[in-house]
């Protein structure tokens, strides 16, 4: 039977992002787990699925390796994988076998060790090849890499940012080194951030140039990290503590898109359009509208990408991203705060954990339990991830009535 | 000497420039879907329009000017990929193409979104067989 009542978040956590040289990747896995199913007040042997993402691990079967150490209880495991929505696919995995009725409790887990990782996608240049030969979809006879377009992350991000830019005007350089410079400041309040360092415009723009116009601090910082979060069923909920009913968080919306076909779709990764679907798609699940959200995690994974999904998620009018920045909307004593964790640019961005932690924020939020950032009296929040290739996942998340 | 071979295969040669060489004429050809018209630079298995799912593909020429929709100074790649360089979205009349902007100085002051170019070749380098390959990329058109 599905199960009617909702789906809830019950327990949820994060490990905090950034060097963890001592622990390996089920080490901060299980640290996550626990830290979820203490915070739920439950046990793995409750759990009815688990949920697991490690996208670069190249190990097999996290969830597996993690059931090994935390409890293996025979329960199904999805492994999955989703570029940078990888958590959020998971969590959306275990909401789905909640929501189908197929168990009362399910736990999803992401984590990355990415410390000291560098430069993302785009892979070393070999020498060419003794003899021009045509290979892949394209018969290229060489590496196109920096030869035609560019293949690594600030950069095309970059020209997602500079082509919202073209088609609406008032973008620039140090307007987009402004997103970065709000972040970095709300970072300052966030002691589970990788960096918590404020920085001016100047030092911004001044920064090592990674792909005009994102400089070092204006991309996402890779580090290490893990967060998990346990799911309940409304129905199962209602029969626990009142301690667990008032903490619980009610996921409204729950929602994965990839993005539709349109011209140029596969020449420049097209992050808008999927995105604005989910962000439609979540609304209506919810009955919830933009003009609703206490507060906003979105995926900055470089301070280009934030002012384009300001419309994609329809927090402002369409075109209107950059006036809707200017008038300070989106710092956290502004009329819609983005980002109060610091963003995936200060906060760190362990990519199969990132999907998870935006969520752990939210409901930091709406519990009345994020201390000194507490966006004050939160009721609903809206977490949001995209993967290039591409998926993007958006939840829509209320405090408890109780 | 082998007739030059180009870096991918939706690159088309048309011979020597008026310039003389390492300048090629060329253009470059999408597989246009014959039932929407959806226009593709791999190889295809089907059309990946939902409306339309076809499997029948025609070469096209594709225009040799555009407009840069967007565009990005990397200054930071992978190891052995030469930086900084530009790069870019490019509008040519209707169809989007990814490509660098060539002949043209690596930074702000020269580069912005708008800016007309067309399409223009470099030579990559001679394997062993003495086979000469060219690459593509776009120049400002008024230079």
């Amino acid at each position: 039977m599905p199960n009617a009542d909702g789906v809830w978040i019950l327990g949820i956590t994060m490990t905090r992002f950034g060097k963890h040289p001592d622990k390996d990747v089920v080490d901060l896995a299980a640290d996550a787990a626990l830290g979820a199913l203490g915070d739920a007040g439950v046990k793995m042997k409750d759990m009815g699925v688990l949920a697991a993402g490690n996208l670069l691990g190249g190990g097999l079967g996290v969830g597996q390796q993690l059931q090994k150490q935390i409890g293996q209880t025979g329960i199904p495991v999805y492994n999955v994988a989703n570029a940078c929505a990888t958590g959020a696919t998971a969590l959306r995995t275990a909401v789905m076998a909640v929501k189908a009725g197929e168990c009362d409790f399910g736990l999803a887990v992401g984590v990355e060790k990415l410390a000291g990782a560098g430069l993302l996608a785009g892979k070393d240049r070999k020498a060419d090849a003794d003899t021009w030969t045509p290979q892949g979809r394209y018969g290229a006879v060489a590496s196109v890499d920096g030869r035609i377009g560019t293949e690594t992350m600030p950069g095309v991000f970059a020209q997602i940012g500079m082509e919202y830019g073209h088609r609406y005007g008032g973008t620039s350089f140090e307007l987009f080194a402004r997103i970065a410079e709000k972040n970095h400041a709300h970072s300052t309040l966030n002691p589970l951030a990788a960096y918590q360092k404020r920085f001016t415009v100047d030092e911004i723009m001044n920064d090592v140039m990674i792909a005009y116009p994102n400089t070092r601090s204006m991309c996402s910082a890779n580090c290490d990290g893990a967060a998990a979060a346990v799911v309940v069923s409304g129905s199962k909920l209602k029969t626990l503590s009142l301690e667990q009913q008032r903490r619980a968080v009610k996921i409204s919306a729950s929602v994965l898109t990839t993005d539709p076909w349109e011209e140029a779709c596969q020449v420049l990764p097209n992050v808008n359009t999927l995105t604005r679907n989910a962000a439609v798609q979540a609304y209506e699940q919810a009955g919830i509208g933009p003009e609703d959200l206490d507060l906003v995690e979105l995926h900055d994974c470089f301070a280009t990408a934030e002012l384009v999904h300001y419309d994609n998620l329809m927090l402002c009018k369409e075109g209107g991203a950059v006036d809707f920045f200017e008038s300070g909307a989106t710092w956290r004593d502004g009329t819609t705060p983005v980002n109060v964790s610091g963003g995936l640019e200060s906060k760190g961005h362990p990519i199969a954990a990132t999907g998870i932690a935006n969520i752990w924020e939210v409901c930091h939020h709406l519990r009345g339990e994020a201390g000194d950032r507490q966006i004050d009296n939160a009721k609903v929040g809206l977490a949001h991830v995209i993967g290039l290739g591409s998926a993007c996942g958006v939840h829509v998340l209320e405090r408890a009535a109780v | 000497m082998a007739n030059p071979v180009p870096i991918v295969d939706y690159l088309v040669l048309d011979g020597p420039g008026e310039g003389g060489v390492p300048q090629y004429r060329a253009h470059l050809v999408a597989n246009e879907c014959a039932g929407c018209g959806a226009r593709y630079f791999d190889r295809r298995n089907a059309c990946a329009n939902a409306e339309c799912a076809g499997t029948d593909f025609a070469k096209v020429p594709v225009a040799t000017s555009g407009e840069v929709k967007a565009f990005s100074i990397v200054a930071f790649a992978a190891p052995g990929i030469p930086v900084p360089f530009v790069a870019a979205l490019v509008d040519c009349e209707g169809t989007s193409v990814r490509g660098n902007l060539i002949n043209v100085d690596p930074d702000p002051e020269h580069v912005s979104l708008g800016m007309k170019v067309r399409l223009a070749t470099y030579p990559l380098g001679t394997d062993s067989a003495g086979t000469e390959a060219v690459g593509f990329g776009f120049e400002p058109l008024s230079n």
